[in-house]
């Protein structure tokens, strides 16, 4: 029987641009790009290929020191174009030029007997070998899962509620079969069960009838798809507990890895945001740039390119590339003008969670808004109190665990619970923050303190 | 307003890194930022678009909130001064403008010496200008009597904004609120123009009428608590019929300091508050909450007509209203805890009480009441926390 919670906090952005259900076909971008970046808690990425080589989708590109049987390939097949890097020659993207026509790496082919017969070494060392080791991340931290651990549960969150995020189920279509395979790897790696979190208004098919997996219901405004708040829900972890998540595309991915024997890194990318023209679904891989996925379809204002989602995509601009764990583009107007008096006069346009003076959008709470980037005040110390409680539907109290952050204090962070968030879990006490701090990334920085500590 | 922006990027360029006058940068972005709401964009990682609220507007909306009890404060001083004179006569108009004439220069030294400290900090400092003292600066002129001299509105000021706040780092980082330590800082420094009957009442250069008294309510249960009389009685024979009537004291043209008399402004500024999520409804009524039941204690207790004063007159006289809505909700000196606002609420309410009733020497409790809890409000908040975190490691180990 699943469990079902419902949330009371939290905070629905409604934003203008959200994709229609329907995919359009789009000639394919020449350069894809792997960003190490993308993956957190890396040691040091060591490179396998050079410039000028060709590649298969599936080919290692780089793997990292600190678990080198991870490795990290390609998306598409074609040249090793560039190898950008940043200070101290870290590596920023590998750019590969794209071959008209994908050839894959062949990886061993299973039948349903064969992944029945698996055992869990073979499983990981095929799942590393075959480059979707990446997707697992390890809770606490929100870092790269160590294929050595055994963690006591493996989540999935099975709806995104972010604003004008993608459809799960559209993003699925067509993946029933591989997805069950998927979900049968996993269960070989988690001493405990694997937890699928579905938006309780409505099951897709796809998540019918998966087994062996225990169900889970969330109901409740943003951020009830965060995978994190899900955990905190069904069985809340501390310090010496390690579980694991994996986004639903990946899932499918490791069924496709293990039936097909390829790596598949196609995925359909919702094009969001009140500068498209035409929301709706564009099939590609990952790492695309993102120039040709959005082609002509917006409007020719100044507008900012985002991977991902508002609230933790990326601002990458136009020949950005799509980030690893990103089925969403939002382009949205830059918001870099004066405003005579913005901060006072009134409106209904401007969206807020606060209700303070001359702010009506709380009034019509449905309506959709186009917002801007323009951070709306500021930065200034902590000043009020009781907002982000409001909005965290977690049994944690925000203000409290970032300001021991702020303060370094270790004992601190790790009773207020720091083992229990990552960044896209505060990213609405960021967006709702009177004094405009930059939230997740003093909470990626407490992460890091702890980890190293 | 392209005049404007023309006429602040002209003067940019002095006012940049390496110009001859780069000090004075975060005062012209300061202004800048009064006219204009900042070009700022989010960064390349993290949220991408920003909630429309920032700190001015929160700051702006409790000024909204506070101009009800201004005005109102601006006519009755006017009242007031007519009613001791003995012109029964004296339109709306008429009060409204002498008031309004003895608040508003204690309201613009307030603002132009506050603001005159806060700029040299922020150029010392080089920290930006920051919106609090916007209501403090409202604040300080509406909890002093209408006859204070000038000069000490600005030493008040000086005091409050340097030492109750600039020294711990600014708006947001103070323990105690800005606007009553200035205020305490004149009750202990200067009491005899603060404290006592005769300071509420602006008079000027008329006489008062025969009998006049402006003693308010408060010393009437002081001085009947130190006599041994009937204090409720003793109302009776004040020289102005009905002047402490419950009703008339709630609506608050009674005297007292220039913002706190009418109870109803006050909850007019609480409801804004409320509303618009700005205020803590939580620490407001807990205030109340606290007095009243206090008040039945000594009700309970009474070995004194002033502690048996009913309780409910408690939350309509002197400056609880006042101070249970614009000074205990002040978010950085208060509670931070929800669990906290009510405890730190409730015991304002209690001490504001017992000051009144047990200690001769303040006839008001209110301030001294939420400038003792300001600095107990962090202990609570310690508590709550604990709490919070013994909570979180049960259930982390089930």
């Amino acid at each position: 029987m699943p469990q079902t919670f419902h949330l009371n906090k939290g905070f629905n952005i409604p934003l203008v641009g959200r994709a229609l259900l329907e995919e359009h076909k789009i000639s394919q971008p020449d350069s894809f790009a792997v960003k190490p970046s993308d993956f957190k808690g890396l040691v040091q990425p060591k490179l396998l290929v050079s410039v000028g080589e060709n590649v298969k989708a599936g080919d290692p590109l780089f793997f990292d020191k600190g678990s080198e049987e991870v490795l990290f390939v390609a998306p598409v097949s074609g040249e090793i174009s560039e190898i950008i890097r940043g200070e101290r020659r870290k590596i920023i993207e590998i750019r590969i030029l794209a071959d008209k026509k994908i050839e894959y790496k062949a990886f061993k082919k299973h039948t349903k007997t064969d992944i029945n017969n698996l055992t869990r070494a073979e499983a990981i060392a095929a799942l590393t070998a075959g480059g979707i080791w990446p997707s697992f991340i390890q809770r606490p931290f929100g870092v790269l899962a160590n294929p050595s651990d055994e963690p006591s549960a493996i989540y999935i969150s099975a709806f995104d509620s972010n604003p004008c995020a993608p459809d799960m189920a559209y993003l699925l279509r067509g993946k029933e079969g591989v997805f069950q395979s998927g979900i049968a790897i996993l269960s070989k790696l988690a001493k405990g069960n694997i937890h699928v979190n579905l938006d309780a208004s409505e099951i897709p098919s796809v998540f019918s009838g998966l087994d062996p997996v225990n169900i889970n219901k969330f109901s409740g405004p943003h951020p009830a798809g965060n995978v994190g708040v899900q955990i905190h829900h069904i069985k809340p972890i501390g310090k010496n507990d390690k579980v694991w998540t994996i986004d639903p595309l990946s899932v499918a991915r490791i069924g496709t890895l293990f039936m097909e024997g390829t790596y598949d890194a196609s995925k359909l990318i919702a094009i969001t945001g009140s500068e498209i023209i035409h929301p709706h679904y564009v099939k590609t891989y990952s790492g695309a740039c993102l120039d040709k996925l959005v082609a002509e379809n917006f409007k020719k204002t100044n507008a900012r390119f985002i991977s991902g989602n508002v609230l933790s995509g990326e601002h990458v601009g136009v020949r950005g590339y799509l980030g690893h764990f990103h089925n969403q583009i939002a382009v949205i107007p830059e918001g870099d003008e004066e405003e005579f008096l913005g901060w006072m006069l009134p409106s209904f346009k401007k969206l807020s969670f606060h209700k303070a003076f001359g702010l009506f959008s709380f009034l019509i709470p449905k309506k959709e808004k186009v917002l801007d980037t323009n951070t709306n005040g500021e930065q200034r110390n902590f000043t009020i109190s009781g907002a982000f409680e409001k909005i965290l539907p977690m049994d944690i109290l925000p203000t409290y665990l970032f300001k021991s952050i702020i303060s370094n204090d270790y004992d601190e962070m790790e009773a207020l619970g720091i083992y229990e968030v990552i960044e896209e879990d505060v990213a609405l006490c960021e967006y709702i923050d009177v004094s405009k701090n930059d939230i997740q990334a003093i909470v990626r920085e407490g992460i890091e303190l702890i980890r190293n500590s | 307003m392209k005049l404007l922006q023309n006429l602040f990027d002209s003067i940019k360029p002095h006012v940049e890194k390496g110009a001859k006058y780069e000090k004075l940068h975060t005062l012209y972005e300061g202004h800048r930022t009064i006219f204009f709401k900042p070009s700022l964009t989010t960064g390349p990682t993290g949220v991408q678009v920003k909630d429309a609220a920032d700190l001015k507007r929160v700051m702006f909306t409790v000024i909204v909130a506070l101009i009800p009890c201004l005005l109102f404060g601006m006519w009755n001083v006017g009242h007031q001064h007519f009613l001791a004179i003995g012109v029964v006569d004296a339109t709306f108009i008429s009060k409204f403008l002498l008031g309004a004439g003895q608040v508003l220069p204690i309201l613009i030294v307030s603002y132009g010496v506050g603001l005159g400290v806060e700029f040299t900090f922020c150029v010392i400092r080089n920290h930006p200008i920051e919106e609090g003292f916007l209501v403090t600066g409202i604040l300080i002129p509406l909890v002093m009597p209408a006859t204070i001299p000038l000069w000490q509105v600005a030493m008040a000021t000086v005091f409050g904004v340097i030492i109750a706040k600039e020294v711990f780092g600014g708006t947001g980082m103070n323990i105690l609120n800005v606007a009553l330590t200035s205020r305490a800082f004149l009750y202990f420094a200067y009491p005899s123009q603060i404290a006592g009957d005769m300071v509420w009442t602006y008079l000027g250069d008329q006489v008062a009428v025969d009998g006049f008294s402006g003693a308010t309510l408060l010393s009437y249960g002081a001085a009947a608590a130190a006599n041994g009389t009937e204090m409720m009685a003793g109302l009776g024979g004040h020289w102005y019929g009905g002047m402490f009537d419950f009703w008339n004291l709630f609506l608050g043209a009674i005297p007292g300091s220039i913002g706190e008399t009418s109870v109803l402004m006050c909850l007019i500024g609480a409801t804004i508050l409320v509303l618009t999520g700005v205020g803590s409804w939580k620490i407001i009524l807990s205030v109340f909450g606290g007095a009243w039941v206090m008040g039945m204690i000594y009700n309970l207790a009474g070995t004194n007509s002033f502690m048996l004063m009913p309780a409910h007159y408690h939350l309509v006289v002197g400056g609880l209203a006042f101070g249970a809505v614009f000074m205990a909700t002040d978010p950085v000196s208060a509670a931070q805890t929800e669990t906290g606002k009510w405890i730190y609420g409730f015991m304002i309410g209690v001490l504001t009480v017992i000051i009144r009733i047990s200690n001769p020497a303040y006839p008001e409790g209110i301030m001294l009441a939420i400038l003792f809890m300001n600095v107990f409000a962090p202990l609570i908040d310690y508590y709550v926390v604990e709490a919070h975190k013994k909570r979180r490691l049960k259930r982390a180990t089930i």
